[in-house]
Formats: structure tokens, C-alpha cells, sequence
């Protein structure tokens, strides 16, 4: 019994097997290769994006790091200028401390030699008052009796003021 | 100046004469009926070709074919020449086809997100059949039947055993992916849709039918073969084209991804007693 319309089961068939090569063929000429061709396209924006994330990412990390390293710079300056103040005042209280102990030493020496110096002048005074009491002790004893002379000088004296 | 108006002048007279010729000519007698040639556009009975000089098939058969040729044939000539050229920075011919092949794998892809690889595949050949096969007619290659009559090549999908032939092939795609997704379920699921076949099949052939008659209703009569055939014969058809191929398409994507969804899983019976 034919079918109404015309319909043909075998022209449906080969209108199928057509199809079906159609499919196949355009799956595996351009749906496959163009799909293929864009997934590669993106796969590379993909890794471009990517690479320029990871590059943001790094850029990031170093200017963090850098800037920690820059606050660590500054407390290290701050710590090595405080090290070099402490060093300075400590150099200065040594030169002054030294200064003061030179400056002892030197007036102590002083006082020692102005010591002696007296001491050796008053050694030198004594022995000299000692000297020039025995020259006069000596002079007297050779020249005449005190006595005399006194009165001989006392004479003198009168002489002179009646003249 | 005055050569413009010579040719003007010129131009005129000739579409006159043309047209004075063709009135005056007439056109000889003709063999077939107008209500025979409608009656042929729908059935085909009568001026029906010999398919490899063998079996008497539809015109539409042959047009089929040819237009699967030319579309493997561009194929494979992109395929050789043009796809190896691909640039990241894509060209006209690749913009045009990475927007053709990137629109049916979207439509798979949102309408049908679980599976999605052969349904992409199938609507693109389907959808670039329509479309070319619908425009095939413009063209207008000529075969002769077995009667020895010339006869214009028609759009394949005007043949109803072409459209019955893409409306239950989208069906058995439909069908395929409710098994691969959920077994016997998906069979269940895609039977629930006995109608869609019937409805795919004759949308299909009611929409190129009407054209195709539309069209040989306009070329029948010599008096309305002017002008008129670039409305209905042009741009009717790359409007037929376009929604044809819109809707096959974009049905078998939205069917294949309901019956591709998979199942949520029931709890089992011993699971409910212990809740409750």
C-alpha cells in the first residue's frame, strides 16, 4: 500500500544517509578544525592573560618586598645612626675622660715639681743661710773682736753725724 | 551631460521593447495545468528523475545530494586552503566561519550544557543543509525527468521525504542523547515527545512548500514575472532560509538538552526511614 504524500521510505533513507554524510563530513572538515583552531586561540590568550597575571603578581610581590626592604633600610639607618650616636658620645666621654685624666696627670705632675722645685729651694735658701752664716761667723771670728768693732762702727757713726 | 541622457533614453526604450516582446510573444502552450504544476510542487508524482538512471526519485533527492556536494566540496576546499591560514587576528572568510561554527556550538552549549560535543556537530550540518539547501533554489538548475521534460531543481526541504527524512533524524539525535544521558529514562523522556517528529517534519515542509509555491505560482503567469520575483523569490527565501534553519536548529538543541539533563537522583527507601 503506498503512502500518502508521496511519502517514500526509501528517499527517506538515502535523504538520511546524505544527512549522515553531511554530518560527518563537515564535523570532521570545518567544525572540528575551526572549534580545534579557537580552543587554540584561546588557550593562548588563555596564557597570555596568564603570563600577564602572573607578571602583575610578581611586580606585586617585589614592590612588597622592596617596600619591607625599604622600612627595614630606614629602622636599619635609624638603629646604625643611633649605633654612631652612641659610638661618637662613647669616643667623646673617652677623649674627655682621657683629657681629664691627662689633665690630672699633668697638674699632679706640677704640683709634684712646683713640690720639689720649693723644697729644693728651700734646701738651697737653708744651705746658703747656712753658708753665709758660718762665711759671717767666720769673717767675725777672723777679723776682730765684736765688741770692738762694734764700738768702732759706733764710732764711726758719731764721726759722721757731727760732721 | 548629454550622454547621460542618451543612455538614460536608451535604457528605457530597451526594458520597453523587452517588455512589449515578451506581452506580444506570449508563451507557448503549455503541457501542464497550473493546478497540475502546484499539485507536482507538493507531491512530485509526475516529473520525478531517474537517480543514477536507475530508480525514479524526487527532484528534491537530487537537490539533496547536490547540495551536500557543494557543501563538502567548500569544505574541503576551506578545509585545505583556508583553515591552515588561520591567524590569531582572524580575516573576513575566518571571521565568517568561526562565527558560523562558534553560533551552533553556542546554541549546543547553552541550550544543552551537560552534553554538548555531537549535539554542536549535528545542528551545524543541519542548520548550514537548510540554509544552503533553502538558497539552492535560487539558483535554478534545470534536470530532466523521465519524461524528458525540463524541470527546475527545487529546495530539498520542499520534498516532503527530505523534511521527514531532517525532522525524525533530529529526532533520533534527540532520542540519542536522552540514552547516552540517562538510559532508558531518556528514552522515556524523548517518547514523552512523540509529536515533535510530526511537528520538526511538516514545519519544515509547510515552510519551504509554501514557498516554493508561492514561487511557482509568480512564474507561472508571464504578467507577474516582473519585479515581483525579487520580492518572493529573493528575499522570501533567505527569510525562509534564516528562520528555518533558526528553528530546526534551535529546537533540536532545546529538546536535546531536556532529555540530556540528568535525572536528580531520588533518596532511597531505607535513607527516608531513617529521616523520618
Amino acid at each position: 500500500m503506498p503512502f500518502p504524500l508521496n511519502i517514500d521510505p526509501q528517499q527517506i533513507l538515502l535523504h538520511w544517509m546524505n544527512l549522515a554524510i553531511l554530518t560527518g563530513g563537515l564535523y570532521f572538515l570545518l567544525y572540528k578544525p575551526v572549534k580545534q583552531f579557537m580552543a587554540k586561540r584561546e588557550e593562548h590568550y588563555r596564557e597570555l592573560e596568564q603570563q600577564a597575571e602572573d607578571k602583575l603578581a610578581q611586580a606585586d610581590r617585589i614592590h612588597t618586598e622592596y617596600k619591607a626592604k625599604l622600612e627595614g633600610a630606614d629602622e636599619e639607618i635609624r638603629q646604625a645612626r643611633a649605633k654612631a650616636q652612641q659610638s661618637l658620645q662613647q669616643s667623646a666621654q673617652e677623649q674627655l675622660d682621657q683629657a681629664q685624666a691627662q689633665a690630672r696627670q699633668i697638674v699632679a705632675h706640677a704640683q709634684a715639681d712646683a713640690e720639689r722645685a720649693r723644697e729644693q729651694a728651700m734646701r738651697d735658701s737653708q744651705q746658703e743661710l747656712r753658708r753665709l752664716a758660718e762665711e759671717a761667723t767666720r769673717r767675725l771670728a777672723l777679723r776682730q773682736d765684736p765688741f770692738d768693732q762694734f764700738l768702732d762702727l759706733a764710732e764711726g757713726g758719731k764721726r759722721n753725724e757731727s760732721r | 551631460m548629454k550622454g547621460h541622457k542618451k543612455a538614460l533614453a536608451l535604457w528605457i526604450a530597451a526594458i520597453l521593447l523587452l517588455l512589449a516582446g515578451a506581452l506580444l510573444a506570449g508563451s507557448p502552450g503549455r503541457e501542464e495545468t497550473v493546478q497540475q504544476a502546484m499539485r507536482d510542487a507538493v507531491l512530485h508524482d509526475i516529473n520525478q528523475i531517474a537517480l543514477f538512471g536507475g530508480k525514479t526519485v524526487n527532484p528534491g533527492l537530487i537537490s539533496a545530494f547536490l547540495v551536500t556536494a557543494v557543501l563538502l566540496i567548500a569544505a574541503v576546499l576551506i578545509r585545505v586552503f583556508a583553515v591552515p591560514r588561520f591567524q590569531y587576528r582572524p580575516g573576513k572568510l575566518q571571521l565568517l566561519l568561526e562565527e558560523a561554527v562558534g553560533l551552533f556550538d553556542r546554541m549546543a552549549r547553552s541550550n544543552s550544557p551537560h552534553r554538548s560535543g555531537f549535539l554542536g556537530a549535528y545542528i551545524f550540518a543541519a542548520g548550514a543543509f537548510i540554509f544552503v539547501g533553502t538558497l539552492f533554489e535560487l539558483l535554478g538548475l534545470q534536470a530532466v525527468t523521465v519524461h524528458g521534460h525540463p524541470v527546475t531543481l527545487p529546495a530539498p526541504l520542499s520534498d516532503v521525504n527530505a523534511a521527514i527524512a531532517l525532522g525524525t533524524l533530529s529526532y533520533l539525535v534527540i532520542l540519542s542523547g536522552g540514552i547516552a544521558a540517562n538510559g532508558i529514562k531518556g528514552v522515556g523522556k524523548t517518547l514523552k515527545e512523540f509529536s515533535l517528529p510530526i511537528s520538526m517534519s511538516f514545519r519544515l515542509f509547510g515552510a519551504l512548500l509554501s514557498g516554493l509555491l508561492v514561487t511557482e505560482l509568480v512564474y507561472y503567469y508571464v504578467n507577474l514575472s516582473f519585479v515581483l520575483p525579487v520580492i518572493v523569490g529573493v528575499l522570501f527565501t533567505l527569510l525562509h532560509a534564516l528562520i528555518q534553519t533558526y528553528v530546526l536548529t534551535m529546537l533540536t538543541a532545546l529538546y536535546f538538552g531536556e532529555v540530556s539533563e540528568p535525572s536528580p537522583k531520588k533518596p532511597k527507601k531505607n535513607s527516608r526511614a531513617r529521616n523520618t
